[in-house]
């Protein structure tokens, strides 16, 4: 670990900041997108998020224990993960799922790596990954919004990718949310207003998720229809998880690049990635694949973004 | 007596190709869906590593040192002529399941590993006691790995559904899954020998 820290010239002044406290905030920044998420599809999601939550702490405790290691529960990163794994599951996800969801997120995630600050990959969408491949049946059954019952919708890229158009859609409702889709990724607007606080005080930069973004927007802007410069981009950037994948799941501390450059990198990778996957993959969303990958080339990034020291 | 019962339990524990010594990795991620491929290419390799091992050792002191890789693979490629050859006469079917991974057994490194680092310099009995152990061991790790995989990834056991209504872990059956669970046992016995 030591020389991945940059260590510029003194004097130092310390902040008053550690993990446990960042962990919270963002923890925090995360709730309104679940209200949201709550408000929209009724009350089943928010068991889900609870459900998520108490066993990713659950099993972060007691694989600790049974290694003998400190409980570092209350660092809040176990919650994030949790919360973050919830939000990237249907509404309707049968609560077996998310346990088994949650425990393989923190177990095989993060922990065999080591624990916090060890793992290669965002351990809520090593959760997520794993859930779409064993049990797609469940993972891709969404509700209506504002129906509060049974009754299941295709999320609009879903739509896109089976029939070449979207539905009959506004942005409007994009905006706020009124689409199938996970708990936490259909309200846009609370999800900006989450991750207003922490882009403010610097908790996250703003190089990831604009980049992010923004490539995305310019790549199925120019590839998203039939001939070129012709794509819907703003239905691209609205829908999917990908305001909720830029702002809270690539800006991970731990899976991401420590340098700025090296962020843009990242964030230009994340969104051709997604866009290619939307596009032309088999999948109807990409943002988690991408940011899975862009996790795995993190290192090499690093290693080519490493900052100039002063003077040689 | 004893010495043979040594060699022939050093390849089910102490150096199990698979958990210890980490060859044949091909052949065990690829196959190791079902108890029945995994029995058949457990089966199938151990009856190539016997047979490879008796001859290659008979055969040390003529074969001369500077051809001796070509000299193992034409051995070892008759057994596996004779191998692929009988399974699909008797057993097309897991012929079928098994596909490429067959004739791949002339380029396993258990059989090709055993001939160069053991039989080449061993007398014939103690090579035919090796040969076997490894078999054994590489049968057992297979199908320890193979029993998981059916269970947890398919919900059956050869074949036959053990609860109704389980909705199995379809990762576990797929690559991806192979990877996990070969990683989790090779981490669970690393974990007892340290523990020794």
């Amino acid at each position: 670990m030591k020389d991945r820290l940059i260590v510029s010239a003194s004097p130092h002044l310390h902040k008053g900041e550690s993990t446990t406290r960042i962990m919270w905030i963002v923890f925090l920044a995360l709730v309104p997108a679940g209200a949201a998420g709550v408000v929209i599809f009724g009350v089943r999601a928010l068991w889900v998020i609870l459900w998520s939550i108490f066993f990713a702490l659950a099993s972060e405790a007691a694989i600790q224990a049974a290694t003998k290691r400190k409980v570092t529960i209350l660092d809040g990163s176990a919650a994030i993960t949790g919360l973050l794994l919830a939000y990237n599951l249907p509404p309707g996800a049968p609560l077996w799922m998310v346990a088994a969801g949650s425990f393989f997120s923190i177990a095989i995630g993060k922990q065999v790596f080591g624990g916090l600050g060890q793992n290669i990959f965002n351990p809520a969408l090593v959760g997520r990954v794993f859930l779409m491949a064993s049990w797609p049946k469940y993972m891709t059954t969404f509700s209506k919004p504002l129906s509060y019952d049974a009754v299941t919708s295709a999320t609009p890229l879903a739509l896109l990718k089976e029939s070449g158009v979207p539905g009959n859609i506004s942005y409007q409702d994009l905006f706020w949310g009124l689409r199938g889709g996970c708990i936490g990724e259909a309200c846009i607007v609370a999800l900006l207003l989450g991750a207003a606080f922490p882009l403010f005080k610097k908790y996250i930069s703003w190089h990831i998720p604009f980049t992010y973004i923004a490539t995305t927007g310019v790549f199925t802007y120019i590839f998203g229809a039939k001939t070129f410069f012709g794509g819907d981009w703003m239905f691209h950037v609205l829908t999917g998880g990908l305001v909720l994948g830029a702002f809270f799941m690539a800006t991970d501390y731990v899976t991401s690049p420590l340098t700025r450059r090296g962020q843009i990198v990242f964030g230009i990778g994340c969104g051709i990635l997604t866009a290619v996957i939307r596009l032309w993959g088999g999948y109807p969303e990409g943002v988690s694949y991408a940011i899975l990958m862009m996790n795995a080339a993190t290192p090499i990034i690093d290693r080519f973004t490493r900052n100039r020291v002063y003077g040689s | 007596m004893k010495k043979f019962f040594h060699e022939f339990l050093k390849g089910i524990f102490r150096e199990n190709p698979t958990f210890v010594l980490a060859l044949g990795l091909c052949p065990t991620l690829a196959v190791s869906t079902s108890l029945t491929n995994g029995l058949g290419m457990g089966v199938a390799a151990t009856f190539v590593l016997l047979g490879s091992n008796v001859i290659i050792s008979g055969m040390r002191n003529i074969i001369p040192g500077r051809i001796r890789i070509p000299c193992y693979i034409v051995v070892i490629a008759t057994f596996v002529t004779l191998v692929e050859m009988t399974m699909k006469a008797y057993s097309p079917a897991l012929d079928r399941a098994l596909g490429i991974y067959v004739p791949l057994i002339v380029v396993n490194c258990i059989v090709l590993g055993r001939a160069e680092a053991y039989a080449c310099k061993s007398s014939v009995t103690n090579s035919f006691f090796d040969g076997l152990g490894m078999g054994v061991g590489f049968t057992l790790a297979l199908l320890l790995i193979s029993g998981i995989r059916e269970v947890s990834g398919a919900g059956t056991i050869l074949g036959r559904e053990i609860i109704k209504g389980f909705d199995p872990v379809r990762v576990i059956s797929m690559p991806s899954g192979a990877l996990l669970v070969i990683g989790l046992l090779l981490a669970f016995f690393n974990l007892i020998k340290r523990k020794k």
